[in-house]
C-alpha cells in the first residue's frame, strides 16, 4: 500500500519498512505481500514485537525513525495517503452475497475516523525538512507521547508471547488462556485482540480471518470476553483511533 | 522475550530487550537500573527480572518462560533511540531496523485479518 508513496520519496532518504503482525507466520501474510510487490523491507512478526518494543496498538500504526536511529514520532494510527491509487483490491469485492455480520462489520468500519491528508502532509514536511519539521518531536515529547504502560501492561505483554508460543506449538486451548489475560492486562491493545479472535474457527473462504467473532449458532463457544462488532460499538467507531494531533 | 530455559546467554538478553549491561547496571538510552551485580555470560531470569522489576512468567506445563518490558517510566518508551528490531522476511532471511541507518525510516505494521 505504501510502495507507491516510497518509490517517490526514496531518492530523497526515506525508506518504508512493513510489519505484517500475524502469529499464523508468513503463509499467512503471503498472499497480501504479493499483491503490494514491495521493494522496501517487509518483515513478519509472530509475537508482536513491535507492540512490546514501541507501543503498536493497532493497525495501521507507524513510527518515525531519523537518520541516527531516533525516534521522532511515536507508534500512532497511520493511514495510507489519500493520493495514493490503493493498488490492494478490495477482498469483498468477488463476494456476490456478503453474510450479514459482514455488512455490519462494514457498516461500522464506514464509520472509524482517521486523518490521512493531515498525516501525509504531515509525512512530507518531515522528509523536505528533517528535524526541523514541525512534526518531528524531540526525545522528551517522543517518550511523553508514547503509550503508557503500567505494571499490569507489561504482564500482559508477556502473556500476549506465550500465547503466541503455545499457539504455535498446538496448544490453541493453553494459548487462550494467556491471550485472555492479555485482553484484560493490555485493554488498549485492538491488534492483541484481533488477532486472538482471528485465530478461532471461522467461516471458509476469504471472510475467514475478517469474521471476528463467534459463527451463528456457536456463540457459546466463544472463548472470549469481546467480539470485534461488540466491542467496536462500545467503544464507538469514532473513537476506533486517536484523533491525529501534529 | 521468549525462552524455554531459565537463563540465556547475556548477549541475547541485551538484544532482545534492548538493555545494556553497563560498570553503571542495566542501561537503556540515558536510563541505568543499578545492579548489585552484574551477569557473567548467561543471565538467570528470574533474577533479573527481579533485579529490574520486569515481569516474569513460566508456565511449566510447556516449558516456557517470558519476561515482559519494563514499565519503570509508565511510557512504552524508556528511551526515544530506535530499540533494534530483528524480524524475518516472508522468505526466511533476518532484517535488522539498524541496517537503514542514514535514511529516514517509515515503520507501518499491518496485519491480515
Amino acid at each position: 500500500m505504501w510502495q507507491a508513496f516510497r518509490n517517490t520519496h526514496h531518492a530523497d532518504g526515506f525508506e518504508v519498512v512493513t510489519v505484517g503482525l500475524d502469529t499464523a507466520g508468513p503463509e499467512a501474510c503471503r498472499r497480501f505481500i504479493e499483491m503490494a510487490e514491495p521493494e522496501h523491507p517487509s518483515l513478519i512478526d509472530e509475537h508482536h514485537r513491535v507492540a512490546e518494543l514501541f507501543g503498536v496498538v493497532n493497525i495501521p500504526n507507524a513510527v518515525w525513525i531519523d537518520e541516527d536511529g531516533m525516534i521522532v514520532r511515536p507508534a500512532e494510527a497511520a493511514p495510507a495517503p489519500p493520493s495514493l491509487k490503493h493498488l490492494s483490491s478490495n477482498i469483498f469485492a468477488d463476494l456476490t452475497d456478503v453474510p450479514e455480520r459482514m455488512q455490519e462489520i462494514m457498516g461500522e468500519a464506514m464509520q472509524i475516523r482517521s486523518s490521512p491528508g493531515a498525516y501525509e502532509a504531515a509525512l512530507l514536511d518531515w522528509i523536505e525538512h528533517g528535524p526541523d519539521s514541525d512534526y518531528a518531536m524531540s526525545p522528551d515529547q517522543v517518550i511523553e507521547r508514547s503509550r503508557p504502560r503500567s505494571a499490569d501492561s507489561a504482564r500482559g505483554a508477556a502473556h500476549f508471547e506465550i500465547a503466541t508460543y503455545l499457539e504455535q506449538q498446538g496448544e490453541h486451548e493453553a494459548a487462550i488462556e494467556h491471550f485472555r489475560a492479555a485482553h484484560e492486562l493490555v485493554p488498549d491493545n485492538f491488534s492483541y485482540r484481533r488477532q486472538a479472535w482471528s485465530l478461532e474457527p471461522s467461516v471458509d473462504g476469504p471472510l475467514n480471518r475478517f469474521w471476528q467473532g463467534p459463527l451463528e449458532g456457536q456463540e457459546a463457544d466463544w472463548p472470549y470476553d469481546g467480539e470485534w462488532l461488540q466491542d467496536v460499538r462500545a467503544m464507538g467507531p469514532a473513537n476506533y483511533y486517536q484523533p491525529w494531533e501534529a | 522475550m521468549l525462552s524455554t530455559e531459565p537463563s540465556v546467554a547475556t548477549a541475547d538478553f541485551e538484544q532482545r530487550t534492548g538493555w545494556t549491561f553497563k560498570p553503571e547496571g542495566a542501561c537503556k538510552g540515558d536510563v541505568c537500573i543499578p545492579l548489585a551485580e552484574a551477569p557473567g555470560d548467561t543471565v538467570d531470569l528470574a533474577t533479573m527480572a527481579a533485579a529490574m522489576q520486569l515481569p516474569l512468567l513460566h508456565d511449566a506445563e510447556h516449558g516456557v518462560w517470558a519476561i515482559g518490558p519494563e514499565s519503570v517510566g509508565g511510557r512504552t518508551l524508556t528511551s526515544a533511540e530506535a530499540p533494534e528490531l530483528t524480524l524475518p522476511t516472508l522468505d526466511g532471511e533476518e532484517f535488522r531496523l539498524s541496517s537503514l541507518r542514514g535514511k529516514k525510516v517509515l515503520l507501518v505494521a499491518w496485519a491480515p485479518y
